[in-house]
């Protein structure tokens, strides 16, 4: 069994998580182009190394950040994810596209 | 007379066939290099040379040939898709694998006995329906069966395993298996009887680009020049594909397998059940082969799990009761390049003469004829990508069009 050091729940058996996928940084959907939200929605490093990554603790629905080793699967350090934000993602739609939305 | 036999064998006159020539120094330079010597790399080999005179070309193997997925896979063949895309290329496959053995004069074990898919759900059934049809138009032979011909089918089959009785089943004849290295070897020597080069142990390391061009390879035995480049591996897609900068949506896991001791004949046909995450086939030496789906989370390890041998077979057995007594002998893992819709990548990359074969995840074994066949098309012509392979660029991700075959997987992942 494969132990994952939750930093909300302690230490659990890996098979209690869910991967969540590479961490990126989201580029701004309102601005950004169709080429660069789709290399951010679907493109991926892929890397052979040490990798930082999205996991949730399924049970209770908490996500956070590890740094994995792709080669050797050792999980270096995991952390709360308010280490990397320190204010909350706003997601708001620029006001032309609400219009077209509610209309 | 065994007396002239042996000194028929001991004497001059014995025809000492040669499989591979001697490994020789890389030449300087090629007009094709291929990176991977796998069953893919070495069909694009062997169809540039059989069909367009192409034969100066150096396949480069890291390790030996067919050491990586094509020792890896689970050697099914079948052409049962979810899109026309899918099924249409699958099916050509299919046919070319037909002919195969024939091609070499060397038999590769080609086996038909057709795959059947269960159903434990109508939602499962409505799409079974879809997929026949759809099959059946672009030339697949593949139809919906019953209970009770499943039971006849497959007498040694539980029809109401626990919580998920089968409802229905797809069962499609071109199904078959083959010998996944014999695939490889017959290729390897087909394609160096017509003079392409084939390097083992000789790795692609780095690239020297030269505009938008590779105008040589750097590997572990010097430098090549080439007039282009077709990357053909499998597992580490990514790690070839960073090097040049080239961003792709390709993601790796571990796919797990494993191999019973010999039964005597039980299980003709190839069985899968998505819902129970299985497929299971007993193999001409009379082994059972179960495969499943993916490991959960991305690793360039195929290192063996005990959590998914279990999860794995408790689903086998619900299947196959009487499995339960079975011994392992042995499993094993390969890496998979999984893309986003379970289709691979193939054709132009965002360089003028690198050609891309990458992404095949864990549909890539029963491709390797046609994949062989159009990429050496697109090799000789110069970049003119052949229509059969046109859905499945590079560029589809970025034009939003994927070609979406995740519920045409044998099991689900």
């Amino acid at each position: 069994m494969k132990i994952m050091p939750c930093p909300l729940n302690g230490p659990r058996n890996i098979s209690e998580f869910t991967y969540g996928g590479e961490f990126k940084l989201m580029p701004d959907p309102n601005t950004c182009s169709d080429a660069e939200w789709a290399d951010y929605v679907f493109n991926s490093n892929n890397l052979a190394g040490v990798v930082t990554e999205w996991w949730m603790h399924t049970a209770s629905s908490y996500w956070f950040l590890a740094e994995r080793h792709t080669v050797t699967d050792q999980i270096i350090r995991t952390y709360d994810p308010s280490e990397r934000f320190s204010q909350r993602v706003e997601f708001n739609l620029p006001a032309s596209r609400e219009e077209e939305v509610s209309a | 007379m065994p007396f002239s036999l042996l000194k028929y064998g001991l004497s001059s006159d014995y025809p000492v066939e040669v499989d591979l020539p001697a490994p020789t120094e890389l030449k300087p330079s090629y007009d094709v290099v291929i990176i991977g010597g796998g069953g893919h790399g070495l069909a694009i080999a062997y169809y540039l040379a059989k069909y367009h005179g192409i034969t100066n070309v150096a396949v480069l193997e890291k390790s030996y040939l067919g050491s990586g997925n094509t020792a890896r896979n689970t050697a099914v063949i079948r052409s049962n898709y979810l899109t026309s895309e899918g099924v249409r290329f699958y099916t050509e496959s299919v046919r070319l694998f037909k002919e195969l053995s024939n091609e070499f004069d060397f038999n590769i074990m080609y086996s038909e006995r057709g795959q059947l898919t269960l159903a434990h759900t109508d939602a499962t059934v409505r799409a079974f329906r879809q997929r026949a049809e759809v099959n059946k138009h672009f030339g697949g032979r593949t139809e919906m069966i019953d209970r009770q011909q499943i039971r006849e089918l497959v007498p040694s089959l539980n029809l109401d395993p626990g919580h998920l009785p089968v409802l229905a089943g797809l069962w499609h004849i071109d199904g078959a298996t083959a010998r996944h290295d014999a695939v490889a070897w017959g290729y390897a020597k087909q394609a160096a009887k017509r003079g392409v080069e084939i390097h083992q142990l000789t790795e692609a390391q780095d690239f020297v680009l030269d505009g938008d061009r590779v105008s040589a390879i750097k590997t572990n035995r010097g430098t090549v020049r080439c007039g282009c480049v077709v990357q053909a591996i499998a597992g580490h897609s990514s790690l070839l594909l960073n090097k040049l900068g080239i961003r792709a949506p390709i993601h790796s896991y571990p796919l797990q397998a494993m191999v019973t001791q010999p039964f005597k004949p039980f299980l003709d046909p190839l069985v899968s059940s998505s819902a129970l995450h299985c497929y299971v086939q007993q193999t001409s030496r009379g082994e059972v082969v179960f495969g499943g789906g993916s490991d959960p989370y991305p690793l360039y390890n195929t290192r063996s799990t005990l959590e998914l041998k279990e999860s794995l077979l408790a689903h086998a057995i619900e299947m196959f009761p009487f499995l339960a007594q079975a011994k392992l002998m042995r499993q094993w893992a390969g890496i998979t390049d999984m893309t986003p819709d379970y289709s691979p990548i193939m054709g132009l990359s965002p360089l003028d003469n690198y050609y891309l074969d990458a992404g095949w995840g864990t549909w890539g074994f029963k491709a390797t004829p046609i994949c062989g066949k159009t990429m050496a098309e697109l090799v000789a012509s110069g970049g003119q990508v052949p229509e059969l392979i046109q859905p499945f660029a590079l560029e589809r991700f970025s034009r939003f069009e994927q070609v979406n075959e995740m519920g045409a997987t044998a099991a689900s992942h």
